[in-house]
């Protein structure tokens, strides 16, 4: 494998057997929605190899925080399902603790429990369709991404019983949550928890031993340690170049301190797309234990607290952030005293994890291109907002 | 990775045994028919499909208590306008995230279920081409006048007219909000009722303590008016 160093990314002409050749430029994409989002990469090629690459995103751009920033602030709540449409209940999570630290609400027990689950029900459902998703870039178009989204509608289900949508849930409230959830909800939602190991294992075999996955993904799109840290890469990806950085140990935000798991990351040599492809599928076992642990420890109590609907904080700056399944996300408020937010800034982890996305791809065939995308696991809702 | 291929033939047996099973396994014959057949006329207006009122509920598996599509406007009794919980102060309006509401308020009051004379909205219009079934203008209603319907039949081929439900589009009697959302409904009765008999009671508590104060502002007085004859003799 050529280095990605080696390469000036300038050159134009190359001398090779006495045959004058040129680049060639390729701009992939803006492509179908329902895969990456409408996402293009320019692409310089030499051959197969991928000497330049230039993303170019904003075309699903929505003016999300400035909107934010001329409505109250519970009114913006439903706007962030709609920054990363996968994980409508995590986005709702980062911004209410953010308002919360501001206005300085306590959340109920049981509210803090549900609010546990629901966002490692988000986690299974995020990482299982991306698992999916990055097979059907790899070529293996609909048996595992079909396999996950069968899964994934069983918690969309979960989600739909409780919340009353299946994806833009807005189901967060300051201090705690909308309405309790429905009666047998969480016996359904044990079934479908206990059920989850026998398809991961099913996964697993469908997927983890194929030859054409580790020939494809081995040794592709190699993300070093020092660069992953320095460019602020966070969630699985940092954890697949080998630092063992999960913000739910870090801040012990809510109550994650009295749940056990532990934080899969590899052993940083390589951290390539299969790395990534195998936290993640490592993550979905440890969501299963919390979320057992979350099941069983539930108790009986109110689910919001005293918050007032429309507030007027008085001036302060907070961050609150979360461990999203994609990594760190984080609402960052500033109040001035009127009921409005005088700035509202969101800290996408798709976006500054796709800034690393050219120093993986240079060197590489421009088929591993699309993988290593793959394996990043953007929502171009939550890189363009 | 003993035999070279062996992973892809341990992948098939997975899809093999699959494909095999969803012609045997209960809970892989998942398709449902479709809950509620529209009739042969195509509606004119968003909202016209359904004859009776809830009847889109049938044997559905997929609308459940909690379930929202978009606003209504909820009334007490049979006659809609005269029972009309909103009283037009267009708290909704202003809150509304995607701002699809618009309200106009009456130029005069009028009695509503409670008797008193009221604000109501002489028009109140919901864009639901803009609407994103968020429910943030019913948590912010302090008449709980407007809650979520789970109507979902809402296809028109006009897009513009047929789409902005107007003021009496969005009119449903309280009974019709029980037969969607049972346990929402009964909770958010019981919580009406307990606010009116708190209310009720703060207002007897109230009253008596006004009575009180002004029996015993009464009795300090004659108790005054006891001590001081003789002052008063003496004036004269």
């Amino acid at each position: 494998m050529s280095s990605a160093t080696a390469i000036a990314p300038n050159y134009e002409l190359i001398q090779q057997d006495g045959l004058e050749t040129s680049l060639l430029e390729v701009s992939m994409g803006p492509h179908h929605p329902s895969t990456h989002g409408v996402f293009r990469m320019d692409v310089k090629l030499d051959g197969e190899t991928v000497v330049d690459l230039q993303p170019v995103f904003g075309y699903l751009h929505r003016n999300h925080e400035k909107l934010a920033e001329n409505m109250s602030y519970l009114a913006s709540m439903p706007f962030t399902d709609r920054l990363d449409y996968f994980n409508s209940m995590t986005n709702n999570w980062a911004y209410a603790l953010a308002a919360e630290k501001l206005v300085e609400i306590e959340v109920p027990e049981r509210a803090e429990y549900l609010r546990v689950i629901m966002a490692e029900l988000t986690r299974l459902v995020n990482h299982v369709s991306l698992v999916g998703f990055f097979i059907n870039d790899l070529g293996a178009l609909g048996t595992p991404l079909l396999y996950a989204f069968r899964e994934r509608e069983k918690i969309l289900d979960l989600f739909e019983q409780a919340s009353g949508a299946r994806m833009m849930c807005n189901y967060f409230r300051f201090g705690g949550l909308r309405n309790d959830v429905p009666e047998g909800w969480l016996d359904r939602a044990r079934d479908v928890v206990d059920r989850f190991p026998d398809f991961l294992d099913e996964y697993e075999k469908l997927l983890c031993e194929n030859e054409i996955i580790l020939s494809r993904t081995q040794g592709v799109g190699n993300l070093s340690r020092e660069l992953a840290i320095s460019a602020g890469i966070t969630g699985p990806m940092l954890r697949a170049s080998g630092v063992n950085y999960d913000i739910r140990k870090v801040d012990k935000y809510s109550i994650y301190d009295r749940f056990l798991f532990r934080v899969p990351y590899s052993d940083g040599n390589v951290g390539d797309c299969y790395d990534r492809f195998m936290v993640r599928m490592l993550e979905m076992r440890e969501s299963i234990g919390i979320l057992k642990q979350a099941l069983g420890g539930i108790g009986d109590g109110p689910v919001l607290g005293n918050a007032p609907k429309v507030f007027k904080p008085k001036p302060a700056e907070v961050y609150g952030r979360v461990e999203a399944p994609k990594g760190e996300l984080g609402f960052y408020l500033i109040a001035d005293g009127t009921p409005k937010p005088y700035r509202y800034r969101v800290r996408p982890p798709s976006l500054i994890n796709l800034t690393v996305l050219r120093d993986m791809c240079l060197g590489q065939k421009v088929a591993d291109a699309v993988i290593i995308l793959g394996s990043i696991d953007i929502v171009l809702g939550e890189v363009d907002r | 990775m003993s035999l070279l291929g062996g992973g892809i033939f341990k992948g098939m047996a997975v899809t093999l045994r699959n494909f095999v099973g969803s012609y045997f396994y209960k809970d892989r014959l998942t398709t449902n028919d479709y809950s509620w057949r529209p009739s042969d006329k195509l509606p004119q207006r968003a909202g016209e499909y359904p004859k009776e009122e809830g009847e889109q509920l049938r044997d559905t598996t997929t609308v459940t208590n909690y379930s929202r599509n978009f606003p209504m406007l909820l009334h007490d009794g049979s006659e809609p306008m005269d029972t009309i919980r909103c009283v037009a102060c267009q708290i909704c309006e202003r809150e509304c995230p995607p701002q699809c509401i618009y309200i106009e308020k009456s130029t005069e009051k009028k009695e509503n279920a409670g008797g008193k004379p009221q604000f109501f909205p002489a028009t109140f219009d919901i864009d639901v081409s803009v609407c994103m079934s968020c429910q943030i203008c019913v948590e912010v209603c302090p008449f709980d006048a407007i809650v979520m319907n789970s109507q979902f039949e809402l296809s028109t081929p006009d897009r513009f007219g047929g789409l902005l439900l107007r003021r009496d589009d969005l009119l449903k009697s309280n009974g019709y909000y029980h037969k969607i959302h049972p346990e929402e409904a009964t909770a958010r009765d019981k919580r009406i009722a307990e606010e009116k008999a708190a209310k009720e009671a703060k207002k007897k508590a109230a009253a008596e303590a006004a009575k009180k104060m002004a029996e015993e502002k009464a009795k300090a007085e004659a108790e005054a008016n006891e001590g001081t004859p003789d002052m008063e003799e003496n004036t004269e």
